[in-house]
């Protein structure tokens, strides 16, 4: 395989909606802008494209790719289209790493985008749970927000994980994004404020749960030829790793944890895993990611993570599939204070604050969740944040680490069911 | 695919933009379609549901028993049996859901449980009813209830208390 670098991205800004602009206006806007920091790269030196968008419910026009692919003007390029749920971007991210590093093409642009906006709220949701199988799950409730409670209520009962510790995470996220122009909502809540939410499905509030969202974002990835003719900071995509489980939640199994290389099976010896309170695709996608980028210890080799938080409750379980801590201790992690930001003032007493930030742009949960575009948007802020251009990015340098060396992004579909891990480093 | 006589209406129509250009026309477009929707090798699932009897696969391989049914064995390929589930379980875990997905939001609030039984391998996602809401706690025991006028959908089955049913 050959290395694989990301030379460029490019973002709109996303929002509850965007009817001044279709699909293929907000991928170009965000492929331009990804063009713009690298004037060099010539149309030529570009082989081909994928693109990336969950559902055609939302969109009512199928082969939607096939129209951003014109309208960016790169046919008769190849082309083609992924979907993968929640992890559509994730996925879109690793087809063109795989283009390039099978050598199949030097320069390939990543390009996904949804408009939820085209039907109100809850024939939304009711299109998302047509993403679970519609023979045994979705007539019951039909409702996503429904699964990930009957998820996180089982963590509860596992690991004593408190409502407080998940209202952390919305103050966390909602904040970060308070510096991020790009992001949908931005705010300051109190845990309180998050509790006192209307209820959405015991224990997840309002506040627990990403919206929905117009927008697109792009990646640009290269082979070290055309990264080093065009970009002066590539980061270089060091791991990639993907992992599933069984649609039914109701089919997963209660076995054994995979270990990670700094864990031992003392650790869980009375776990049954993953059951419905662990994302075991989660665990297999960071397994398989860390194996190719050589990392043993996550929380001592990354410095930041930006995790796919459609709801607080998967943002502290997936620390736990990452490693970044054990299993069942994702709770005190965030209560800790060690995935929130250093330098910036949040109204809790945070013991650790800023040891190791996860979800610096305000993830999912503040930047929405514009469903294609998604993955990509967190790939754009880990490249902006490696090569220390979040200042010029997002116009403020609050959300700018010190010397962040390797990052690591998260994509995940429909309670767990494909799951992205990729790892990008500084050059 | 069938179009109302509302398709083509103008619903809104940005005014306060400058110009043609800034001012984009949106229009209510309805469209339903009817399915011809096969259960399939999971038809006896349903037709059991019809005549009071709650099925689940079990391997003819490896034995694994799955609560929800599936007609080849997750563990080892092999096909599976139909087997009756045990006739009480328990609350594996649950949510009271106070919105959901359009066509349900009429019944909001409704209580999603994941149904455990004893010696089976795999759960089984159904309502609970017949509980106050602040009642349901994980491990409650419970069992199915029927409907007495088939629809033919998984919602023809729905788990009570034991002590209340």
């Amino acid at each position: 395989m050959r290395p694989v670098y990301m030379i460029s991205g490019g973002i709109t800004k996303f929002a509850k909606a965007h009817p001044e602009k279709d699909f293929r206006l907000m991928v170009k806007e965000a492929y331009d802008a990804a063009l713009q920091d690298v004037p060099d790269l010539s149309k030529d030196m570009i082989d081909g494209g994928v693109g990336s968008y969950f559902s055609d419910h939302f969109t009512r026009q199928l082969k939607a790719a096939s129209m951003a692919h014109d309208y960016l003007g790169l046919c008769p390029k190849p082309s083609k289209r992924v979907e993968g749920g929640g992890a559509t971007g994730g996925l879109c991210f690793q087809s063109a790493w795989e283009a390039i590093a099978s050598g199949r093409m030097n320069c390939c642009v990543a390009y996904g985008f949804e408009t939820m906006s085209r039907v109100n709220t809850w024939k939304g949701n009711e299109f998302i749970a047509l993403a679970s199988d519609t023979n045994f799950d979705f007539p019951v409730g039909g409702f996503y927000s429904g699964y990930y409670a009957m998820m996180v209520n089982r963590h509860m009962h596992e690991f004593g994980t408190t409502v407080e510790q998940m209202a952390m995470v919305s103050v966390k996220n909602h904040l970060n994004a308070l510096y991020n122009p790009y992001a949908q909502k931005a705010k300051r809540l109190t845990v309180k404020q998050v509790r006192e939410s209307p209820m959405v499905a015991t224990p997840l509030t309002m506040e627990d749960i990403c919206t929905m969202s117009d927008g697109a974002a792009v990646c640009i990835l290269a082979d070290e030829t055309i990264a080093e003719q065009v970009c002066d900071r590539p980061v270089h995509i060091t791991g990639i790793g993907s992992g599933s489980d069984a649609m039914r939640m109701a089919d997963r199994p209660h076995g054994k944890v995979p270990l990670l290389p700094h864990e031992q099976e003392s650790d869980y010896a009375r776990l049954k895993y993953p059951g419905v309170h662990s994302f075991r695709g989660g665990r297999m996608a960071a397994k398989l990611a860390y194996e190719m980028a050589g990392i043993r210890n996550p929380l001592e080799e990354l410095s930041f993570v930006e995790l796919h938080d459609a709801y607080t409750s998967s943002e502290i379980q997936t620390y736990e599939d990452l490693g970044l801590c054990k299993y069942g201790e994702g709770g005190r992690f965030i209560e800790k204070g060690i995935p929130f930001m250093p330098g910036i003032e949040y109204g809790l007493p945070l013991p650790d604050q800023g040891r190791f930030p996860v979800n610096p742009s305000g993830g999912l949960l503040a930047c929405g969740h514009p469903v294609g575009a998604t993955g990509l948007m967190q790939a754009v802020f880990a490249f902006w944040q490696l090569q220390g251009t979040i200042e010029k990015h997002l116009d403020s340098p609050a959300l700018q680490l010190r010397d962040p060396r390797r990052g690591l992004i998260h994509s995940h579909a429909g309670t767990g069911t494909y799951i992205t891990v990729s790892i990008l480093e500084r050059t | 695919m069938k179009h109302s006589e509302t398709t083509g209406k103008p619903v809104e129509k940005r005014q306060e933009t400058n110009g043609p250009e800034g001012a984009p026309l949106i229009i209510q477009d309805h469209y339903e379609i009817d399915y011809r929707h096969s259960y399939a090798q999971d038809s006896p699932f349903f037709v059991g549901l019809s005549e009071g009897r709650l099925l689940g696969s079990r391997c003819t391989g490896c034995r694994y028993m799955y609560a929800t049914p599936r007609a080849h064995c997750m563990e080892c390929g092999a096909p599976t049996t139909w087997e009756a589930l045990p006739p009480t379980g328990r609350v594996h875990t649950f949510t009271v859901c106070y919105y959901g997905g359009e066509s349900f939001l009429k019944e909001t609030p409704f209580l999603l449980v994941l149904v455990e039984f004893d010696q089976v391998n795999t759960l089984f996602l159904s309502r609970l009813k017949g509980v106050p809401l602040e009642e349901v706690h994980i491990g409650l025991p419970i069992r199915p209830q029927f409907s007495d006028t088939p629809t033919y959908k998984v919602t023809d089955v729905w788990f009570e208390p034991i002590d209340r049913s």
